[in-house]
């Protein structure tokens, strides 16, 4: 299939930016939409163009590390579904394809479709971890989980990082990532003695960077691996009990 | 350079050598750890949870990574699972059986007590984990559930759905992220590792290329670990991410350390099939489906049939009827080169015959669609995006792939490589799978290294250098460095030759591929040898890299890796050709039974193959011989 | 790598401790309670107001009568309209915490966009409703103020035939003008748009969250939108169709 591809290029994180037009042509209905772009690429190579820049590793979905603002959705056309595995069968011969970074004031561009998605670390950093030193765990076993806990636990923990909930958000805001990790770690017996501590620091650190819910439900249409909107509900009532709890009272502090 | 391989095995009973070494081995007093610094190399699940373990033991740790953050590194990508000793499940495993398993999973070319001692900190590996939060599959009473695995007939492997990796990883690097908020880990991303600096024989620091500015840099520590994964992008097309890499490891032995086993390589049986030559990798499909799946294709060569309409006594459940007792659930190897000569029979089934089936439908029969889809349910929404198809109601096409690497820096008991002061851990030290990695063991053996074995070896190297200071980084060993990485940066750039990295890499890769894959001969490999020197030559000369060095430069990045690339290959090439005999994931059609399988030559290879970098000709090998005391070498059968 | 695209200049600025309501109120989640409590206040007073106003079937006398029950709330305990008075305040704070919270997240959001936007983006999620709570809350803020000048005040500008206490006589007086009926619709549609989601989001703000019962927000707000918007409008199309007279 021919195709017709509007790809911002910019220079350096400074440097003004804009978009180019490309052809894509003999694109096979089977080639994931990175490897239509690693075509692209080559052809441009050979004409002495500089590749289009754009993040990518694992194109399994799972790493986290692509993105891409596909016609106006966060990874494309198909729900539920990373950039990287993405397939040009969803597309038409003839298509024009606009290609954007993700786009907010904490994903600076870095160049071309890069971005510097670093604030969702410092989330992470805030508390996003259950502090248990190396060697000082008890026994696997010692603590049953309800099979239904673990399986909400796990619905938010697959959250692969990707920043498409805060490209999609007109607000870009961070809320599902950030509720995403709550929601993993709250929902746990061992992630209970830090519970509110960890909400309180991990949404200040959220709102450093990142916008507020609206409540739009974008984040969730976006998201790769489909993570409620039900984990944001969570982690508003888990911060005003952090807020409201006497921490010292409650064994948090 | 005299090289003596000690493998520093502690002496002893082989369950009380590890206790006897941690025992036995120097400590660093906790108030004198602070004194350290350590650079670990890779944020991987051995990099990542030797970074934060070494951080909270109170050590001063510098971690590096090119990815741009701590969380992305291809150990996220495994599916299947990790196992573990626990015997949870009452079904008669133990450490031993663990020990035993792995040592014969990996055609007894690994040394007996690492093995050991992997099996024995399995145990705690879960623990770990648990108490991070990894959200292991539970039973309905709330303890934790364990599935069977390739070439083991007990139920061992602990696993969340089929994303154990991510959720292993993300708990090492949630352990990480941990140690950085607390300030004890200085976390680089977006930052290669491009050369190791020595210093008076010792392992003095790194230099690094900031990915995103080009910012050439050194960085010195009493000890650097190496945890940077392994090396299957060396055929292009694996299962594994587009940016692993050699480079790291590949520089290193550049500077001294050894490089072992480097044919030892993992085609996994159960991938997806290229659909055509613009693929840019492989997806793996967690071994995990030969559980409820079963292979076969079409009795009569070359049928055209839809899988459907091929009756029930047409079709060859060649596993099955092969291996008796273990069936689809044959190790890997095994699996995967019986699946290749189905394939060379022409039976192979899809557009491109270069599959086979994989098929469900006795277990939704047996089980229910709802068991399969709560077992399975992400891999095969997975295989329908990718393909089209949907595996509910047609049989999955799958074909083995390179997806692992057994070989990699030799390393001692310690982990240490033979450059004092560099270590070596998880996929990218040769480790102890032998000649084949069992499945749901790579989890396994990354979080032993990094959480349980390096922090504590690491410290018996530390004592001798108490109040020292690392070497300066404006030492001239560091400064000659970073003028090497430069000068090979610019040589990149200014080749300005007329095709691009990818094209040679393809190129690359089907040599590999075809001669030093899934089953390799004398003049295969001779061939190669011829070839790979050729090809790299021409890249040398021809090579296509647009840009600059002072930004973010992919091509470039990739110019550099693929550079290694070249080189790694004629070593494993040459490896393979030494090595004449065929064991685990190196096979030699000149070595093999009467029934095809994988014939070892005890008595001449049991060694391990530890290679020598020599300046402009062919690698110097080292051996290491192998004893077996506790495990009697046998034929390995499956039957 | 150094803190990137930080929204505060100074993000490791020293916090005095606060008491928590104002601490809470720092925070954009914090705020979005208020959102969604004062919102529920709102609400409250909507529906009230909402049957009230059916009195108006009833005839002159007893709208008069119902209206001027208001005022004797608490009688003969509390003085005359001293109650009215506590739930004007009351409406008039929930007011203004909801414009204040509403202002400060916009404010929020909008430093967090970033000075590029999309050149193409293509809704998935995000509603109309959801997308304009701005502009229908500004509408719904400019309604109340004709509204009390119109029906409260009696501004002479706006209702010139205002008589106060005669609240029957001066509600079919305006809403005989084509121009207010137009107001009143403009606002009611607004208004819809805004419970519709404003009565959803509301429980995500404050985190009533339970599987069972989530797919019911859904069903409430889009209840709560239809009963509102047809009760408010029973009484323009009455005087319309002459049913109120």
């Amino acid at each position: 299939m021919d195709l017709k591809l509007r790809v911002w290029r910019q220079g350096g994180a400074a440097g003004p930016g804009g978009f180019k037009e490309y052809d894509a042509k003999g694109i096979s209905e089977e080639a994931s939409f990175l490897e239509m772009l690693d075509i692209v690429n080559e052809e441009l190579t050979m004409a002495g163009e500089e590749p289009i820049a754009f993040d990518h590793d694992c194109r399994e979905g799972i790493c986290g590390t692509c993105g891409l603002m596909i016609n106006g959705q966060p990874h494309g056309p198909q729900q539920g579904t990373a950039t990287c595995q993405l397939h040009m069968r969803k597309f038409n011969n003839g298509d024009t394809i606009v290609i954007e970074p993700w786009r907010a004031l904490a994903f600076p561009v870095i160049k071309d479709l890069v971005v510097d998605r670093s604030a969702f670390d410092r989330i992470v950093e805030a508390g996003g971890y259950i502090s248990v030193d190396t060697g000082s765990a008890p026994d696997a076993n010692l603590t049953p989980v309800p099979k239904e806990a673990v399986d909400a636990a796990f619905d938010a923990a697959a959250c692969i990082g990707c920043g498409a909930c805060v490209a999609a958000c007109p607000n870009s805001a961070a809320q599902l990532f950030t509720a995403a990790k709550i929601g993993h770690l709250n929902l746990l017996p061992q992630g209970q003695p830090e519970r509110l501590t960890r909400t309180a620091a991990m949404v200040d650190t959220m709102e450093e960077y990142f916008g507020s819910c609206t409540n739009h439900g974008e984040c969730e249409s976006a998201c790769p691996q489909g993570i409620s909107l039900d984990y944001i509900a969570q982690m508003n009532r888990d911060y005003l009990k952090a807020q409201l709890a006497d921490l010292r009272r409650s064994g948090q502090k | 350079m005299t090289i003596t391989l000690d493998s520093k095995v502690p002496a002893g009973d082989i369950a009380e050598k590890w206790d006897n070494h941690r025992f036995s081995i120097r400590l660093v007093n906790p108030a004198n750890k602070r004194k350290y610094k350590v650079i670990v190399v890779g944020t991987g699940l051995a990099g990542a949870s030797a970074a934060a373990t070494l951080a909270e033991l109170g050590y001063e740790v510098e971690a590096f990574t090119f990815h741009d953050t701590a969380r992305r590194a291809h150990s996220i990508a495994a599916q299947g699972g990790i196992n573990a000793a626990k015997n949870y499940p009452n079904d008669g495993d133990s450490i031993h059986r663990l020990f035993y398993d792995t040592v014969k999973g990996g055609d007894y070319r690994s040394r007996e007590a690492n093995v050991y001692r992997l099996a024995q900190v399995s145990n705690e590996i879960i623990d770990q984990a648990t108490a991070q939060g990894v959200p292991f599959a539970r039973d309905y009473g709330g303890l934790l559930d364990n599935r069977s695995f390739g070439g083991a007939q007990v139920s061992r492997t602990f696993y969340a759905r089929g994303q154990t990796g991510q959720q292993l990883l993300l708990g090492a690097y949630q352990a990480l992220a941990r140690q950085v908020g607390l300030g004890t880990v200085k976390l680089h991303t977006r930052s290669e590792m491009l050369e190791v600096v020595m210093k008076d024989g010792r392992a003095a620091g790194i230099v690094t290329r900031d990915l995103t500015t080009g910012e050439v840099a050194s960085h010195s520590a009493h000890a650097v670990v190496l945890a940077t994964g392994g090396y299957s992008n060396v055929y292009y097309l694996s299962t594994n991410a587009m940016t692993c890499n050699v480079t790291a490891a590949w520089r290193a032995h550049r500077k001294g350390a050894l490089f072992a086993n480097p044919c030892y390589t993992q085609i996994h049986p159960t991938c997806i099939p290229a659909s055509d030559e613009f693929q840019s990798k492989l997806t793996l499909m967690s071994e995990s489906l030969r559980n409820d799946g079963r292979i076969w294709v079409s009795k009569t060569a070359d049928d055209t049939r839809p899988a459907t309409q091929i009756p029930e006594d047409e079709r060859d459940y060649y596993l099955e009827r092969i291996y008796p007792s273990f069936g689809n659930l044959a190790p890997r190897d095994v699996s995967s080169r019986a699946a290749m000569r189905m394939i060379e029979q022409e039976k192979g089934v899809g557009p491109l015959k270069n599959g086979v089936y994989l098929d469900f439908a006795d277990s939704i029969s047996r089980l229910g669609k709802d068991t399969i889809q709560e077992r399975y349910g992400n891999l095969f929404e997975m295989y329908q995006r990718i393909t089209d198809e949907n595996p509910y109601q047609v049989p999955m096409r799958i074909y083995p792939a390179p997806h692992y690497t057994m070989g990699g820096l030799w390393v001692d008991y310690n982990l240490m490589t033979n450059i004092p002061g560099l270590y070596s851990i998880g996929e990218a030290n040769f480790s102890d799978h032998g000649a084949n990695r069992l499945g749901a063991s790579a989890l396994m053996q990354g979080l032993a290294d990094g959480y349980f074995v390096l922090p504590y070896t690491i410290g018996d190297y530390l004592a001798d250098f108490l109040n020292t200071t690392p070497v300066p980084t404006t030492d001239p060993v560091f400064v000659e460095a970073e003028q090497a990485v430069s000068d090979h940066t610019r040589k990149l750039l200014d080749t300005k030759g007329s095709r691009s990295v990818e094209w040679f890499h393809r190129e690359l890769g089907k040599i590999m591929l075809e001669h030093c894959g899934m089953a390799r001969s004398r003049p295969g490999l001779e061939k190669a040898l011829s070839e790979i020197p050729a090809l790299r030559e021409e890249y040398d000369k021809d090579v296509r890299v647009l840009g600059e060095a002072d930004d973010l430069n992919q091509a470039l990045e990739n110019a550099g890796r693929v550079s290694d690339f070249f080189e790694l290959a004629e070593l494993m090439c040459q490896d393979a050709l030494d090595r004449e005999e065929s064991a685990g994931g190196h096979f030699r059609v000149e070595y093999q039974t009467e029934e095809g399988e994988a014939k070892r030559d005890d008595v001449n290879f049991s060694h391990v193959s530890a290679w020598e970098y020599q300046r402009g000709g062919p690698a110097t090998k080292h051996a290491e011989p192998l004893e077996f005391e506790y495990v009697k070498l046998a034929q390995r059968s499956y039957k | 790598m150094t803190a990137t695209g930080s929204k505060n200049e100074s993000p490791a600025k020293a916090k005095r401790p606060l008491p928590w309501p104002i601490r809470f109120y720092q925070s954009d989640v914090g705020k979005k309670y208020v959102m969604a409590i004062t919102g529920v206040v709102g609400l409250g007073f909507i529906v009230f107001h909402m049957l009230g106003n059916l009195h108006a079937f009833e005839g002159s006398d007893q709208l008069n009568h119902y209206a001027e029950g208001l005022r004797e709330i608490g009688e003969p305990i509390a003085p005359k309209t001293f109650l009215l008075w506590i739930g004007r305040l009351g409406l008039l704070a929930a007011l203004a915490g909801h414009l204040h919270a509403a202002w400060a997240l916009s404010r929020s959001n909008q430093k967090a966009r970033g000075a590029v936007g999309y050149e193409d983006r293509n809704y998935l999620a995000a509603n109309y409703a959801s997308r304009t709570m701005r502009w229908t809350g500004i509408i719904i803020l400019l309604f109340i103020v004709w509204h009390l000048a119109d029906l409260t005040w009696g501004v002479g500008a706006i209702n010139p035939d205002y008589v106060r206490g005669e609240v029957y006589a001066n509600l079919i007086a305006s809403l005989e003008r084509w121009p207010v009926f137009l107001i009143y619709l403009t606002a009611q549609g607004a208004l819809a748009l805004h419970i519709w989601h404003g009565a959803w989001s509301l429980f995500q703000s404050v985190g009533i969250n339970n599987a069972r019962f989530n797919h019911w927000r859904r069903n409430f707000a889009t209840a709560l939108a239809g009963i509102v918007a047809i009760g408010y409008l029973t009484v323009p199309f009455g005087i319309l169709f002459g049913i109120i007279h």
